[in-house]
């Protein structure tokens, strides 16, 4: 090979090599980074589930239940005598599941303290956002007690 | 008989330089030393955990529906189970406050001077590895504690801009934590931290051998007057003593504070009442506490103090690199000073977390006797004033 060619033999083998050599890394690197990748497995799409009655002890004890909605926490309060509410149980700072204080009537989350009022409002604490309501409909039949039925707004 | 097999081996192994290196090496001598002891003892708490997390794999089984069940088959059933699961709780704390007492120790002699700079590195790598094994292996006893801790800190990786909710996912297994989290979180605990740890730790250990101890710089003089110390035996064998001693602590820990199991996991049940993450994490998690929600420019507060912490862990790597003055003369005021405000704020906010199971007072003043005692301990043991 004479000098004039452009591009010498050795440097075009190197080029060559050090490509091909990339393309394997990133042939192992990608299918390696898809597995460990969790796949998004495509969830049930709840719009409503039954809460059990307003008889459940639960609300005389603690004022509160948390209710399965899907995969969901939803938590489910007695603000008064026949007002229930239901907000997203989790929590809007770092994803704990909050709580009911009745004797404060407030949303608290034990994780960093942070607190809602009875609307889902973020009102002290480091909670960026309110808790997402649900709507709550009771359902009575004959002399049973009504029956709890939360839904998405 | 005896004589031919090792010479046989040494031909094979070249095991006589290594011999021949370790009886040459030496420890330096100044009042400062005891300081030399606390990565070993660091070293002895990780053969422990090693053992012991071997052994607890025979009985432990990573799924949600038995995780739970089997610690507490190991709790109750299995013979020296509570003792084999105890150490190996009692042993990672131990472990993590030693590593961070090495590290205090070496950052205020300044040993991370030319030419320890990569051991300083490896090392701090080593305490975030560890703090990884901290977290990880907690998730696996399936408790609240476990449930509640892992969902916060795997929550906080979604603060990281672009990268953050892939990040959460991919440390979750899922979108949220479940089963899924707790396969990956066994999968790193038992195989690839452990992998990555044992490469960090061989090359930690061999730059320390090669590069020999560092000597402060108001020490130099002192350890030029008095005799250094043999490594082997004399510094080897008072490690030794106190990995024996080490022994009987965990054990006597062990038997008389067995590690609680708490409460199995429940997805479905709020946070209770004074939960709190593992006494490393609390001046972070304290923190996390003190910040209001709001956002500024886009970005929600809670994202500041998250960012602020994996600043410093970055920054912590890179103090050989960064502190100019330590490398000339062996002083800088500076990043001593940092180094106390950090350590204070660390302290303060460990306390402050504690501070709603222990009344404020007892907390300051117990802080306010170890100072005098340190004030006065001081005193008697430099009667030279120096």
């Amino acid at each position: 090979m004479d000098g004039s060619t452009p591009l010498p033999r050795r440097r075009f083998l190197n080029w060559f090599l050090g490509t091909s050599f990339g393309a394997l890394v990133a042939a192992v690197i990608y299918p390696i980074a898809r597995f460990a990748s969790p796949p998004r497995i495509p969830e049930a799409t709840t719009n409503s589930v039954e809460a059990g009655d307003v008889s459940d002890a639960a609300f005389a004890q603690k004022g509160f239940k948390i209710v399965r909605f899907g995969a969901e926490p939803v938590i489910l309060l007695k603000a008064s005598e026949g007002e229930y509410r239901a907000f997203s149980a989790t929590c809007t700072h770092l994803d704990c599941i909050v709580g009911y204080q009745k004797d404060r009537s407030r949303i608290f989350c034990n994780c960093h303290g942070g607190a809602y009022d009875l609307n889902g409002r973020n009102v002290s604490g480091p909670p960026p956002r309110p808790l997402t309501a649900y709507k709550v409909n009771l359902v009575a039949k004959g002399s049973e007690p009504a029956k709890i039925v939360v839904s998405k707004v | 008989m005896f004589a031919r097999a090792r010479s046989w081996l040494d031909d094979r192994l070249g095991l006589s330089t290594i011999t021949e290196f370790a009886s040459h090496k030496t420890v330096p001598v100044h009042r400062y030393s005891v300081f030399y002891y606390l990565g070993g003892m660091t070293l002895f708490f990780f053969l422990v955990q090693v053992c012991t997390g071997v052994m607890l794999m025979l009985y432990y089984r990573p799924s949600a529906n038995e995780a739970f069940e089997s610690v507490e088959f190991i709790m109750t059933v299995v013979p020296f189970g509570w003792l084999i699961r105890s150490i190996h709780s009692w042993s990672a704390n131990l472990m993590v406050f030693f590593a961070v007492a090495h590290m205090v120790s070496v950052f205020f002699m300044k040993a991370y001077r030319a030419p320890r700079e990569l051991t300083w590195a490896s090392g701090a790598l080593l305490l975030f590895l560890i703090m990884g094994f901290g977290f990880s292996g907690y998730l696996l006893p399936w408790n609240q504690l476990a449930f509640f801790a892992t969902k916060v800190g795997t929550d906080i990786a979604g603060v990281v801009p672009v990268v953050g909710p892939w990040m959460v996912r991919f440390l979750r297994g899922g979108d949220r934590v479940a089963g899924g989290t707790l396969s990956r979180f066994y999968g790193w605990h038992v195989a690839l931290l452990p992998a990555i740890t044992t490469v960090i730790l061989v090359v930690h250990l061999a730059l320390v051998q090669v590069k020999g101890m560092s000597v402060p710089a108001p020490c130099e003089e002192e350890s030029k007057r008095r005799p250094p110390m043999k490594f082997f035996p004399h510094f080897a064998l008072r490690d030794l003593s106190g990995w024996i001693f080490a022994l009987g602590v965990l054990a006597a820990l062990a038997a008389l504070f067995p590690w609680e199991l708490g409460e199995k996991a429940d997805l479905f049940a709020p946070a209770y009442e004074n939960i709190r993450p593992e006494w490393y994490f609390v001046f972070m998690f304290q923190t996390l506490k003190l910040v209001p929600g709001g956002e500024i420019a886009g970005i929600e507060y809670e994202a500041i103090p998250i960012m602020l912490f994996g600043a410093a862990g970055l920054l912590l790597v890179l103090i050989p690199f960064l502190d100019r003055g330590a490398q000339r003369t062996g002083r800088s005021k500076g990043w001593t000073l940092g180094g106390v405000a950090a350590l204070l704020f660390a302290l303060g906010m460990t306390c402050w977390g504690y501070a709603s199971l222990l009344p404020l007072y007892v907390v300051l003043i117990s802080g306010l006797l170890l100072s005098l005692l340190a004030f006065i301990t001081r005193g008697s043991r430099n009667p030279e004033g120096r």
